[in-house]
């Protein structure tokens, strides 16, 4: 990767959870949690990446609470972030908690301070282990929980959440959820969650199972992501290295498959202007980005126009051919990798030995998307 | 001349000048000459009246005998006169008499010429009328040229006079007599049993009754057509009980047959023959009936080839190929030897039905063996999948075994097939002597349609056994090993045995012919096949022992744990599972004897390890762990600066696979760990785990080194996610190891 491509950040730390600021637009920032169990230790890096000079500014802080495995962002309050965190209690013990953090609205470059707590969460009726806390895409009330076995919908507005609603996972062996996403789509009343290697998911509204699509992976789905340009679209990833793209009106098969990295696909995102893009992290320490075009909201015949159009369109705009474009090599396992909300071209992704990678698409791709 | 003429001085010349001469004489000559000149020249003068005197004197007495001769004839003429007016007076009165009895001859003349005209009359009246009773007559002895000639004669009186109310009866008679002929003799038309000889005829006579041409000809057409017609019925009707053989035989002896004499005399009666009247009208015709004709003789043909045709397809799944091609081999010998058309090849169509049969076959014999190709499959997976196989002794000579007779049995069965087809092509064959029909079937159909094809099917299906992307478990990863191995033994040698067999036996030079698949090629797709799949084997395997590992990762408390005390039972069962897994590969993959230098000193081995392990726990009590960690790693990639691709591309060797499956399980491993959180006690079993690996692992592997560092990731990445990072004593460690 030449130096016009990426920019390296380094941690001190391992970690694994990374996060856009979703609902900032003007810069691109990152979130970044580290992953130690010395509770001291942990961090929280808020990673600015200038475009122009390709530089990096950071601000830290701490987060002493215990080792961050997952963060998320509120994608209407740039300053609202949700933690998934492991506290270490007493001798041989840990918890894991997650909790509503605030950012300060001022720099404050000499003083490394905690992050003020907004929200807590009392998850023990539910479950130990916090798998995510997904922000409700309209409502900076709402928050999601994923949980052991269960669904935990919380009213955040005020210091200690209430849990509204929560949709228990029941079956053999006593099935565990891995992650679960809120559908942007349909007023953004369906949350998905994965269990094992199925999908499913919930009308908040009423409780019940909207859709389900079983064994979508030969093994444990790792994450999923939905299209932001194409209802019914969403992407999933797992442990078979597999990343598969549905079309969840049809749960017989995916509409798109791809396998091209050589273990666990950790992490799969779209593009939010150009869904034809998505990003792949992986325990065999590669990024992926990948091009899905022919199912993307680009490749869609309805909007197109008259013949005469379609034809001056297709000369001039030549579908993506599917598959791999661009790689960024890692020397650990990648467990997360997004994109900037802010600007399309620009993607960070973590690996475990907390070495942050800010990469721009490559340019002769960008032309040719954008031409 | 005219000078010496004029010469006055010339004596004898006739402007003889006396004085001038005189003159000269006197004036040149002495007196003496004078006088000799006067002597000689009266000496001339007397020489010249003598002579003229005897002349005289002859001459006359030839005057009076001519005179005499003249008067005497005068006399005789005279005589003459007189008898020729006798002559001419006689003349005269003859004529005059002759004129005279001319007069009296001639009444009774004319009467007499009257009368015989009136006989002839009478007589053709006399046939007239007899006429019809005649044609009736003949009509009844058959004699049917005679009655034709009989109206001939009076069709044209018939025409003249037919108005009149006499002949009325007899012509419409007649016409009617006529019109029965005509119907009799189109009647032969229809007849089945009329020899060609009276159809011939028959025609023959119509067309001097001056039945239109053209009509006549369709109405031939027709009839014949409505006779070849219900040959083709019988020979469909009698296709499905015949055998294919006779039903050829049929065919030739019955139609062909027919079919020829029908348009040899068609040629004779209509286009070799209609001329004598006028010639652009019959040119027309005769290109109207060619016209004709060959539209007939299409259209008979077509019906004929699609009935062999359809014989020919019905027969190819139950009669064998020599017998086919034996039939088809008279077929075109047949076709071939009748000149049927001037623009129609029809052997050429024949050729096209016999290539269609060939091509059948072919096809047919493709579905077979493409059929035994999964019945071997079936059979094969049904072998596999009874589970005693596996891991037994005997089992493992089966394996190979099975293997061996997959292969034997595709290649026979194709040799078989080959030999089987050779038939179409044998030199005795009279249609495979024929370039195209040869370079067609022989390339496109054997060596193409079937080889190349059969060759590509066994790719697909055996890719297909693992269709693209699914990990299916349900499918015994043994069976996408040995099909593995199957494409790689097909590529490497059985491959390259069929298609030089099918050129041999099929006479093929390939680098005469453009679009033929070339051997590269097939080999390969066989080898990508082959990759394709064994990748897919380590992938499966890989997964399975992964899926273990996981869930014995997952599932376990690792922060309550008591202190490690053995080695955990899935460990044991990974390794075991690894090692019948070797067993299974190493059936089929020789060892490449890689290993067996690591394998003499096992010793070695765990010392090393134990090396590296104290020199753990020393840099362990002393450093934090992330320091320890990143000291750790950072030494790693000096040591192994390659990076570990976890899915490498799997070579054809045993340790290629096994080293693959063993990455993947140590890589998922490790990923478990990662997502835990443990105690002492449980770091502490993670290492007599991993202790226990390194242990059974290495002698799988093609670089031990590989197993080392990946295990060594392991214990560090567990170290780092250990609230009490504290190791066993490694003397325990070792001791646990052994015990368990």
């Amino acid at each position: 990767m030449s130096n016009e491509n990426s920019v390296i950040y380094g941690l001190e730390f391992q970690a694994r959870a990374l996060a856009p600021q979703l609902a900032e637009t003007e810069k691109i920032r990152f979130i970044i949690g580290t992953q130690s169990l010395k509770q001291a230790n942990n961090q929280i890096h808020l990673v600015e990446f200038n475009e122009e000079i390709s530089t990096l500014k950071t601000t830290v802080f701490h987060h002493s609470d215990g080792e961050i495995w997952r963060i998320t962002t509120s994608p209407l309050d740039p300053l609202k972030l949700a933690t998934c965190y492991n506290f270490v209690t007493g001798e041989n013990n840990c918890q894991f908690k997650t909790a509503l953090l605030k950012l300060p609205q001022t720099e404050n470059p000499e003083n490394i301070e905690n992050l003020e707590i907004l929200t807590k969460f009392d998850i023990s009726p539910y479950g130990n282990e916090v798998r995510t806390t997904e922000f409700h895409p309209n409502d900076i009330c709402k928050v999601a929980s994923v949980l052991d076995t269960n669904i935990v919908l919380w009213d955040v507005s005020e210091s200690h959440a209430k849990s509204i609603k929560n949709f228990k996972l029941e079956g053999k062996n006593n099935p565990k959820f891995t992650i679960g996403k809120w559908n942007p789509h349909q007023n953004c009343n369906q949350f998905t969650a994965t269990t094992e290697t199925h999908l499913k998911t919930y009308d908040i509204r009423s409780g019940d199972l909207a859709w389900q699509i079983d064994g979508a992976h030969n093994q444990l789905i790792r994450d999923l992501d939905y299209n932001m340009n194409k209802q019914y679209h969403l992407a999933t990833c797992g442990d078979d290295g597999f990343v598969k793209i549905w079309d969840f009106r049809q749960t017989q098969g995916p509409v798109f498959t791809m396998n091209e990295h050589s273990h666990w696909v950790w992490s799969v995102r779209f593009n939010h202007y150009h869904d034809q893009l998505f990003l792949t992290a992986s325990s065999d320490g590669q990024v992926l980005l990948s091009s899905a075009a022919s199912v993307s909201s680009e490749n869609n015949p309805d909007i197109k126009g008259d013949s005469l159009d379609d034809a001056r369109k297709s000369e001039s705009k030549q579908l993506l051919a599917d598959g791999p474009l661009q790689w960024c090599e890692h020397e650990d396992s990648v467990y997360s990798a997004e994109w900037s909300p802010s600007d399309p071209w620009v993607f960070a992704s973590l690996s475990y030995d907390g070495r942050l990678l800010v990469s721009r698409v490559k340019k002769s791709l960008k032309y040719q998307i954008m031409l | 001349m005219t000078e010496k003429n004029t010469n006055p001085l010339d004596i004898n010349g006739p402007n003889f000048s006396p004085n001038m001469y005189l003159d000269k004489i006197f004036k040149e000559c002495t007196l003496r000459q004078v006088m000799d000149h006067e002597s000689e020249i009266v000496k001339d003068t007397q020489t010249l009246h003598s002579d003229m005197q005897t002349l005289v004197y002859e001459n006359y007495n030839k005057f009076i005998s001519a005179t005499d001769t003249i008067r005497k004839m005068k006399n005789d003429f005279k005589k003459m006169e007189d008898e020729m007016d006798l002559l001419m007076s006689n003349m005269e009165s003859i004529t005059s008499f002759s004129d005279k009895i001319n007069l009296n001859l001639q009444e009774t003349r004319n009467k007499i010429s009257h009368l015989s005209g009136v006989h002839s009359l009478l007589q053709r009246l006399q046939f007239l009328f007899k006429l019809p009773a005649t044609l009736k007559s003949r009509m009844e002895e058959k004699n049917y040229i005679q009655a034709t000639q009989d109206y001939l004669h009076a069709q044209r009186v018939l025409e003249q006079y037919g108005d009149m109310p006499a002949f009325q009866g007899i012509k419409s008679d007649c016409e009617e007599i006529l019109t029965e002929l005509k119907m009799e003799l189109r009647k032969q038309f229809c007849n089945h049993t009329a020899s060609t000889q009276a159809l011939t005829e028959s025609v023959d006579l119509l067309l001097q009754l001056e039945e239109p041409p053209k009509e006549l000809c369709m109405e031939f057409l027709t009839s014949a057509d409505k006779r070849l017609g219900e040959q083709l019925v019988l020979l469909k009707d009698e296709s499905e009980q015949r055998h294919v053989a006779e039903f050829i035989d049929l065919g030739c002896t019955g139609f062909l047959n027919d079919l020829c004499i029908i348009v040899t005399s068609f040629h004779d009666m209509f286009i070799n023959r209609v001329n004598v009247e006028n010639l652009e009208n019959s040119e027309i015709f005769e290109n109207f009936a060619a016209v004709e004709l060959e539209s007939f003789v299409n259209e008979n043909m077509n019906s004929y080839f699609i009935l062999v045709k359809n014989k020919v397809d019905f027969e190819q799944d139950t009669v064998d190929t020599s017998t086919l091609v034996q039939a088809l081999d008279k077929f075109y010998i047949q076709i071939n030897s009748n000149k049927f058309s001037k623009h129609v090849n029809f052997s050429e169509k024949a050729l096209e039905v016999i290539g269609n049969a060939g091509k059948k076959q072919c096809n047919a014999h493709l579905q077979v063996l493409k059929l035994t190709f999964s019945d071997t499959l079936t059979k094969i997976k049904q072998v596999l999948s009874t589970p005693k196989l596996i891991s037994q002794d005997d089992s493992s000579k089966n394996l190979s075994e099975l293997l061996n007779s997959m292969i034997v049995t595709v290649i026979e069965k194709t040799k078989g097939v080959l030999q089987d087809l050779v038939a179409f092509t044998s030199p005795s064959i009279a249609f495979a002597k024929k370039p195209q029909f040869q370079q067609t079937f022989s390339i496109e159909y054997v060596r193409e349609g079937l080889i190349v094809n059969f060759l590509h099917h066994i790719t697909d299906t055996i890719k297909n056994v693992c269709s693209e992307g699914i990990l299916d478990t349900k499918i015994p990863p043994t069976l996408i090993l040995i099909l593995s191995k199957f494409c790689l033994e097909l590529k490497n040698s059985s491959v390259h045995y069929l298609l030089s067999k099918t050129e041999e036996l099929f006479n093929i030079n390939i680098k005469r012919s453009n679009n033929v698949t070339v051997e590269i090629k097939i080999c390969n797709s066989m080898q990508e096949t082959a990759q394709f799949l064994l990748n897919h084997y380590v992938r499966l395997q890989g997964h399975n022992c992964s899926q273990m590992l996981r869930k014995s990762v997952e599932t376990r408390d690792w922060l309550h744990t008591i202190e490690p005390r053995t080695v955990r039972a899935v460990m044991k069962r990974v390794v075991e599972d690894i090692s019948v897994i070797e067993a299974t590969v190493a059936l089929l993959y020789e060892d490449q004897g890689t290993t067996t230098g690591n394998s003499s000193d096992s010793s070695r081995k765990t010392h090393s390890y134990s090396v590296s392990k104290a020199q753990y726990k020393s840099n362990w009590s002393s450093y934090t762990p992330n320091h320890l960690d990143s000291t750790l790693v950072s030494n790693m990639h000096k040591l192994f600066s390659e990076r570990i691709d976890i899915f490498s591309p799997v070579e054809f060797s045993k340790v290629s696979i096994l080293t693959g499956i063993i990455k993947i399980s140590l890589k998922t491993f490790m990923e478990c760990v990662r997502l835990k959180t443990f105690s002492k006690y449980g770091l502490q079993q993670i290492q007599v785990d991993t202790h226990y690996l390194q242990l059974y692992l290495w002698r799988f592997v093609a670089d031990e080194n590989l197993v080392h560092f990946l295990l060594d990731e392991i214990l560090g990445s567990t170290v780092h996610r250990c609230l009490e990072p504290v190791l066993m004593e490694p003397s325990v460690v070792d001791i646990i190891c052994e015990r368990g």
